[in-house]
């Protein structure tokens, strides 16, 4: 669902530009990264600097690498050469670094990925209990406290299955956070949802933003990058084509392929 | 002419349904005789009853021995079944050879087994951590106190003289109980990213699962000792839980392997992402799931193994089945159907366990279920 970019433009009445975007602390750097799916070079040399309260979001066509680079940020993929380093720790094979990335790390993914056999509350609270050891009390109440703020406390004790795609989408989201994560990553949050569910899925990501969460997002969202994002990321075929500034990013896309791939989308 | 507009002026009331689909006779209707294929099947059906049911009545019920003192009232001509033979021998078929003063020991087991085993099996019974210690830790040490003595001024009982029911549900409960866990284990080594481990668990799981259970007793009982170091013998009985355990272990880490397999990334995915390690991961999220698929296919192999406990007797093991098998040179009891009525007397023990457990997993499965996975 791309939302027309002047449409989008008004949309733009929450002022991003209040959020603190830190000058100095970086929270994701990535330096000459390149992955490969055997054979074939899906990833190509990466560079990118993610700033802590900055909000980036990643576009592109279908295969060009997008879900493969954010996966790599935590580690579900594996790269073979460059750098990543999350909060000043490098991702190498050493499992303790992948937790430690891991535990500062929340992600949301296309299908929600809840634990089907546990309530929604026992989904919110299984990792801070068993990662970082926080007693049960507390951790039901911080869950808690997050399900409020996705607007679902109610559901608490439902299973995943009784929830509408929606719901479950800002479940995932609050469970990401009730790790009290200092990045986000989402990769195409909203794009197995019916269109109603799209808005408030949306809505609870923009409140993120708004409370300075770094965040990176895979989306093909365009009124959602123009209003929340700091940079636009554009990829094809492995590679970064382009980033820009949303505004100049769909106002004046440079090279080629983003004219095309923005020509398609809107 | 036709009309594109219409509005309702009186209401239809609540009619009773067609007198076809109602009642007697509309249960006949539908479940009977609905088709003319049908119809012959129950007419087929109900005659192949007539013909079998009878005979049956009289051969278990009707002209069955179920008093007597000895095999005499089973000889006559038109006798059925020779209950009293069975009950008769009922305590060698508990108890095979366990002394007869020492058989409250014993007693105490099933007792104790009862006690612990039935709320830990019922969802709403509390202190279920302590409960499976238990049953899973404490109990197995109670029972081989108890039953082989020598110690705290019990006599001692060699395993030889154990036998009956009291053998096959040692055989059958330790190989279930010990049988799980090693096949999750070796379910989980076998999906290893480390290739030893892989290759390891591969192996030990092709080795076996190709292997037919009476080799493998066969071995364990003649070739364990050969490997055994001098002066150190291995209990009869105890070479063949091993045996038993193992070979199941095998199965049923195939059936776990379907259960992880049937898994979507996502749940992998999800778990990690949120920094669980490998153990966490996978005994909080994957493997509550992945069992809970493969409950049908683990209760599979568990009332496969109970069944083969029976094969334990080939290589001198008095469980109940080679314990109903040797009463049956009895001559005290000889009588045309002394040896039916023993196998089928070991065929309904056997039924009642294996039917317990198949639906116990149907209530377990239906308990679980927490709707669908999107
Ligand atoms: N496990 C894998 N093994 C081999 N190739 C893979 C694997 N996962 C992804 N690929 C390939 O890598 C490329 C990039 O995939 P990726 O999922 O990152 O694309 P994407 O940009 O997220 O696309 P989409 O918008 O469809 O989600 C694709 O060509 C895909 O076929
Ligand atoms: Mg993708």
């Amino acid at each position: 669902m791309a939302i027309d970019v002047l449409e989008a433009d008004e949309l733009r009445t929450a002022d991003m530009s209040r959020v603190e975007v830190s000058k100095t602390d970086t929270a994701v750097e990535i330096i000459g990264m390149h992955k490969w799916y055997g054979a074939f070079h899906v990833l190509r040399d990466i560079n990118l600097k993610v700033m802590r309260g900055e909000r980036i979001v990643i576009a592109g066509p279908s295969g060009s690498g997008k879900s493969t680079l954010i996966r790599c940020i935590n580690r579900l993929e594996e790269h073979q050469q460059g750098q990543i380093i999350v909060n000043d720790v490098e991702l190498t094979n050493d499992l303790k670094r992948i937790d430690e990335v891991r535990r500062e790390v929340g992600m949301v993914f296309q299908h929600f990925n809840l634990f089907p056999h546990l309530t929604i509350l026992q989904n919110c609270t299984l990792a801070p209990m068993w990662v970082r050891g926080i007693p049960k009390a507390e951790a039901e109440k911080t869950a808690m406290h997050f399900l409020e703020r996705v607007r679902i406390p109610e559901q608490a004790n439902k299973y995943p299955g009784q929830l509408s795609g929606g719901q479950q989408q800002r479940v995932a989201i609050a469970r990401s956070l009730c790790m009290n994560p200092r990045v986000m990553l989402f990769d195409e949050p909203t794009s197995a949802l019916d269109p109603e569910m799209i808005k408030e899925v949306l809505d609870t990501m923009v409140s993120l933003a708004e409370e300075g969460m770094t965040m990176i997002v895979v989306t093909h969202e365009m009124g959602f990058a123009s209003k929340v994002a700091n940079r636009v990321i554009f990829m094809d075929a492995g590679q970064i084509v382009e980033q820009n500034e949303p505004k100049e990013f769909f106002a004046n896309p440079r090279h080629p392929r983003t004219r095309e791939f923005l020509s398609q989308i809107i | 002419m036709y009309k594109t507009s219409f509005v309702r002026t009186d209401m239809i009331a609540p009619m009773a349904p067609p007198p076809s689909t109602v009642g007697v006779k509309g249960w006949l209707h539908t479940n009977l005789f609905s088709t003319p294929g049908n119809t012959l099947l129950t007419i087929v059906g109900v005659m192949f009853l007539l013909w079998i049911v009878p005979p049956l009545y009289n051969f278990l019920i009707g002209n069955a021995v179920f008093v007597a003192d000895d095999g005499a009232a089973c000889r006559i001509e038109g006798a059925g079944a020779c209950w009293a033979f069975i009950w008769d021998r009922m305590n060698f078929f508990i108890y095979g050879f366990y002394p007869q003063d020492e058989q409250w020991r014993v007693n105490i087991c099933f007792a104790l087994g009862l006690a612990l085993i039935v709320p830990l099996l019922w969802p709403a019974a509390p202190y279920k951590i302590a409960n499976a210690v238990l049953f899973f830790l404490v109990y197995p040490v109670i029972v081989l106190i108890l039953l082989r003595g020598g110690s705290f001024g019990l006599s001692y009982v060699p395993t030889e003289s154990w036998g009956g029911l009291t053998v096959t549900l040692i055989i059958g409960l330790a190989g279930i109980v010990c049988s799980l866990p090693l096949g999750i284990l070796l379910a989980l080594g076998r999906r290893s990213e480390l290739p030893v481990i892989k290759m390891l668990c591969i192996a030990f799981i092709e080795l076996w699962r190709a292997v037919p259970l009476i080799t493998v007793l066969f071995m364990a009982s003649v070739m364990l000792p050969l490997f055994a170091p001098q002066g150190v013998t291995v209990d009869k009985l105890l070479r063949a839980v091993i045996g038993v355990t193992l070979f199941e272990a095998a199965y049923l880490a195939e059936a776990v392997r379907g259960g992880l397999q049937a898994l979507p990334r996502g749940q992998y995915e999800a778990a990690d992402s949120l920094g669980l390690n490998y153990p966490k991961s996978m005994g909080l999220v994957i493997l509550p799931q992945a069992l809970k698929l493969t409950i049908p296919g683990i209760v599979n192999s568990f009332i496969s193994l109970f069944k083969d406990t029976s094969l334990v007797s080939i290589v001198g093991i008095f469980d109940l089945l080679n314990t109903v098998q040797s009463s049956q040179s009895d001559l005290r009891w000889g009588s045309p159907h002394q040896a039916v009525t023993g196998y089928l007397f070991a065929a309904a023990v056997f039924w009642v366990f294996c039917f317990g457990m198949s639906r116990y997993s149907m209530f377990m499965e239906r308990r679980l279920d927490t709707g669908h996975t999107r």
